[in-house]
């Protein structure tokens, strides 16, 4: 059986499924409870028995704001903390909207796409 | 078991200068540093070769305390460079007072610099976040404006309260003459302002300035020997609970909720005993914030708390009286310069601005994104 910390790191997993077009997020294993952004064992109480899971992609909008920017460098972008519906809170954007019309408590869903030449989990509208 | 009142009243700030504020062009950062140390230890009339423990943080130094030591050209017995973001210098007068009780040192200096307005804009050697970084948050604003606009949600709060902590800001600038902006300044003006991270406007937002400042602690022992009248470090304590603000478990309630009731712990003193109250207000939110986390007011009850003039010249309490890093001076890093106004108020030395009997001051420094609260408690000797 292999240690539980060999392997590549979980930031690195994390890219390696998301260069695949997933979406996924730790799970321990034995409180059930989820975890994102990516770590070696459970934050806070360090059980070592985090496992990868398929997020749901279902969130909610806990914060937002638009950053002001020239349109000749690309125009005004939102950028959100999405509250996923597993538990955890993550930096997104929410895109497919004006980026002033992302309110606080809309519901959104997650999708893969490209974001200055990287994929990225992004969100738009539910 | 920890004690908390072991370290009350044990250091004192017996010097403490700002020098290079609003611009000093041509004149690097640490070069700046040195100079506030250079006036910090005239002003305790103490002389360099004494120095015997240096504290030191900036946005561009990954070894600080190392650099300025040898521009100094001295070699401390202890030093420490460890950088929390803007609040680093409250943990370091907290850290000095530690040294200075134990014995390992007898004279501490704490400074810091910046040249970032004429070197063109905030740098900083910080790491990018994790996971944070692609969604370009154009930090430290996007933080707080996430920050805000959760605020607002949660407690109704408007632009216009957030302009009220601006424009109190102000009115305390057009009383110090080291302020940068000094201009009158109106709500409308605040709310109006071109957008910069919604809903946060450019008059929402800290100065860019360049500055350093420096400070000068002893044991109570010697601190007698100057020509100031000491201000004693009666209370001290940090908190941080997150790095990220996606990290940060409620942008409402900020960490300022465990190191201030530490802090007037230690200080034997409450929130109602403070004359003056300095905190650092890199964004409008967060007067408000740091108010209701200190305990001034409630939970929600900062966006009526702040208007009306109660933190403004003349008001019920003295808030930010040098005019804040939104218009007195913010080098990036500003956590210093609150610490040395709360000094400057207990001391009695603020001229037009000063509060008739200042004797317990409290500075309270933030770091990061709302991450790093470190609160400290000041008195003059008759608070002992």
């Amino acid at each position: 059986m292999s240690n539980y910390f060999d392997g590549p790191g979980p930031e690195s997993v994390f890219n390696a499924h998301l260069a695949e077009g997933r979406f996924m997020i730790q799970r321990s294993a034995s409180t059930g409870k989820h975890v994102m952004w990516p770590r070696v064992f459970m934050p806070g109480t360090g059980e070592a028995d985090l496992e990868w899971v398929p997020a749901s992609g279902e969130g909610t909008v806990y914060a937002t704001t638009v950053t002001r920017r020239r349109p000749e460098h690309g125009g005004d972008y939102n950028v959100a903390l999405i509250d996923l519906a597993e538990g955890p809170r993550m930096m997104s954007r929410v895109v497919g909207i004006d980026p002033a019309a992302v309110t606080i408590g809309m519901k959104v869903k997650a999708k893969i796409d490209d974001l200055n030449g990287a994929p990225a989990v992004l969100f738009e509208p539910a | 078991m920890s004690d908390l009142k072991h370290l009350r009243g044990k250091a004192a700030c017996v010097g403490a200068a700002t020098a290079g504020c609003g611009e000093a062009p041509g004149r690097n950062s640490t070069e700046l540093m040195a100079e506030a140390v250079y006036r910090a230890l005239a002003d305790a009339d103490i002389p360099l070769n004494q120095v015997d423990g240096l504290f030191a943080a900036t946005a561009v130094h990954s070894m600080a305390a190392m650099s300025l030591a040898e521009h100094l050209g001295i070699q401390p017995k202890y030093s420490n460079g460890s950088n929390i973001g803007g609040s680093s210098f409250l943990a370091h007068a907290l850290d000095a007072a530690m040294a200075l009780e134990a014995g390992l040192i007898d004279v501490a200096v704490i400074a810091y610099g910046s040249n970032q307005r004429t070197a063109g804009g905030f740098k900083s050697v910080s790491e990018p976040m994790p996971f944070e970084a692609q969604y370009e948050p154009r930090n430290p604003i996007t933080a707080y404006a996430l920050a805000t606009s959760r605020y607002m949600h949660e407690f109704g709060a408007t632009r216009e309260n957030l302009a009220e902590v601006a424009v109190a800001a102000r009115q305390w600038a057009q009383l110090n003459p080291e302020a940068f902006m000094r201009d009158p300044l109106t709500i409308e003006e605040v709310v109006k302002a071109r957008p910069i991270s919604d809903p946060l406007g450019k008059l929402d937002c800290c100065l860019v300035t360049d500055g350093a400042a420096a400070v000068v602690m002893t044991r109570p022992d010697r601190a007698k020997d100057g020509s100031h009248k000491p201000v004693y470090l009666l209370g001290a304590a940090m908190a941080h609970h997150h790095r990220m603000i996606s990290e940060m478990p409620d942008l409402t309630m900020t960490a300022a909720r465990d190191s201030g009731p530490r802090a007037f712990a230690m200080a034997g003193y409450g929130p109602r005993d403070m004359d003056t109250v300095q905190i650092y207000d890199a964004f409008t939110i967060n007067t408000i914030l740091f108010l209701e986390d200190l305990g001034f007011c409630k939970k929600g009850e900062g966006k009526d708390f702040v208007g009306g003039g109660r933190i403004a010249p003349g008001g019920a309490l003295p808030v930010n009286t040098n005019g804040g890093g939104l218009s007195c001076v913010h080098p990036g890093m500003y956590g210093l310069f609150v610490m040395i106004e709360a000094i400057r108020q207990a001391r009695g030395t603020c001229g037009e601005r000063q509060i008739d009997g200042a004797n317990l001051c409290l500075a309270h420094g933030n770091g990061g994104v709302l991450s790093s609260q470190v609160t400290t408690i000041w008195g003059t000797e008759e608070t002992l």
